[in-house]
């Protein structure tokens, strides 16, 4: 915690000398102290906005999670979805989610639904991918252990690979939350009258980089928050996900 | 009466049978056919400890499989009193040759795991696994993770396990092969010291000579490619045994025989 600390101070001290030493003008590369100055100023109006896009990341990522998990089980526990799907759904990783912006725009409007919606979309796949792989990745000897002991298939999902598959479903998370972030900024670019995203824009067009900057500084600690927490999360499990990890 | 007196292994009913059970990988009388086991046939008694000895790729472990319903036989099958295995039995327990215990559950809910697929995780079973636990000295241990014990308390975890249902039957797929020589000792003697406590019949599958003759009634020498029994050796040592029986004259005369059996011991040697 000490380091990353000091690291980043030390990027500040370079910024904030570069910039005055350099003679960059403000509106091109604000000095640090400059952004902080406008997170202050700003800061009920990021709060705001920031409220905005905070919800509209966190109900993306939970959709994600909802939708994907049932997903993720029924690719592992049937070889003809599997074989039908699973194809498709890596396909559709080369799709870039920006691209589908504007037209869950067109069907969704420029409201709270087509932020949460494209968020999904983006934190999607990561957890569908992560839940495959952990349940399949159940140790062969325990569904041994299931099938000896005569437990049903739901037994064996319910008390065997689903525990299994836990720490990879979290592993997923993590990377979906902070990809919701972005999916939320993105539908906020794409149209939008409020969250972070559309303050940025705003911003900029103002010329106001210190205020960009500053709403920045807000995407990053809202990241860090989501991100926080999910790792939360796992941290109460830790007692036998450390195990996990060693084999 | 006076014939079951006389000796409980040729009483009226064995307790399971293995009749003519023979196993093979790959298409039927094909190319690439693989016997791994061919013709056993063998009773096991009530209360018996049969140890099924052999090099690896022997299919000794197969037929513990096969004993447990878990899989098929490609000839033949096995009766346990009398009805025919036909999938995994619920009055059978089964210990894996790693522990096998999930990192996410306590010791106590390792233990409890065929009660709730039982549909009988009640208070009873818990004190149940409480006592099985105190039995085997972890009660210390109860509502740690797995992952806090050693190797030799994780083993003995997995065994309370396979008793919780107080099953007849015990089949342990070389439960002991991972642990060092004196936890293996030890858990010898917890096995005899179970076994003294309950009827429990057991299958043991072992490629430890002196673990064979330190532990069973009857040990069954198998060899490889196909997987056959070529000799069958009536271990007679007295009960109770200990660290005294292992350097006794007949502890080391059975070795031999069953090392013999092996092709590991060479006759005149």
């Amino acid at each position: 915690m000490l380091l990353p600390a000091t690291g980043l101070f030390l990027l500040l001290a370079c910024w904030q000398i570069g910039v005055r030493v350099l003679g960059i003008s403000p509106a091109i590369l604000p000095p640090p102290l400059l952004v902080a100055r406008s997170v202050q100023d700003n800061a009920a109006l990021l709060a705001v906005e920031g409220w905005v896009t905070l919800r509209e990341s966190l109900y993306g990522f939970l959709l994600a999670f909802i939708v994907g998990v049932p997903i993720a089980v029924g690719i592992v526990s049937s070889r003809l979805l599997d074989r039908m799907f699973y194809p498709l759904l890596i396909a559709t990783q080369s799709l870039p989610k920006v691209a589908l912006a504007p037209i869950v725009l067109i069907w969704l409007g420029t409201g709270m639904e087509s932020k949460v919606a494209i968020a999904a979309l983006v934190a999607f796949f990561p957890i569908v991918v992560d839940t495959a792989a952990g349940l399949r990745g159940t140790s062969a000897e325990l569904l041994e252990l299931a099938r000896v002991n005569r437990a049903t298939q739901f037994q064996t999902f319910r008390k065997v690979r689903f525990p299994a598959a836990l720490p990879f479903i979290l592993a997923g998370s993590k990377v979906a939350v902070t990809l919701a972030v972005i999916g939320a900024v993105i539908g906020e670019f794409v149209g939008s009258d409020d969250g972070l995203g559309n303050l940025l824009l705003v911003a900029n067009a103002q010329l106001n980089t210190a205020m960009a900057f500053a709403a920045l500084t807000a995407l990053a600690v809202l990241g860090m928050v989501l991100y926080a927490a999910v790792a939360g999360i796992e941290m109460l499990l830790r007692p036998w996900l450390g195990e996990v990890r060693h084999g | 009466m006076s014939a079951a007196i006389a000796s409980a292994t040729t009483a009226a009913e064995p307790f399971a049978r293995i009749l003519g059970v023979g196993k093979s990988f790959g298409e039927p009388r094909g190319r690439f056919q693989t016997i791994a086991l061919q013709a056993v046939e063998y009773d096991i008694a009530q209360g018996e400890l049969v140890a099924l000895l052999g090099p690896s790729g022997c299919g000794k472990t197969t037929l513990l499989n096969i004993i447990a319903g878990l899989t098929t036989a490609s000839v033949g099958h096995v009766e346990i009193r009398g009805r025919r295995v036909t999938g995994p039995a619920e009055d059978v327990g089964f210990v894996f040759q790693t522990p096998n215990l999930m990192p996410w559950r306590t010791v106590l809910a390792n233990v409890m795991f065929p009660m709730e697929i039982l549909g009988r995780a009640g208070p009873a079973a818990k004190a149940r696994a409480r006592d099985l636990l105190a039995m085997v000295g972890l009660s210390a241990f109860v509502d740690q993770r797995p992952m806090a014990l050693s190797g030799g308390m994780k083993q003995r975890v997995a065994l309370c396990r396979a008793l919780i249902h107080e099953p007849s039957m015990l089949l342990m797929d070389e439960p002991f092969g991972a642990l060092d020589e004196l936890t293996r000792m030890e858990m010898h003697d917890l096995l005899l010291d179970i076994r003294r406590m309950s009827a429990t019949t057991v299958v043991f599958v072992t490629h430890s000579i002196s673990e064979a003759v330190y532990l069973a009634d009857d040990i069954l020498v198998f060899s490889a490619r196909p997987g056959r029994i070529t000799q069958r050796i009536r271990v007679t040592l007295p009960y109770p045994r200990s660290a005294a029986t292992r350097y006794s004259a007949a502890f080391t005369q059975l070795e031999r025989q069953a090392g013999t059996a092996l092709g590991v011991v060479h006759p005149d040697a």
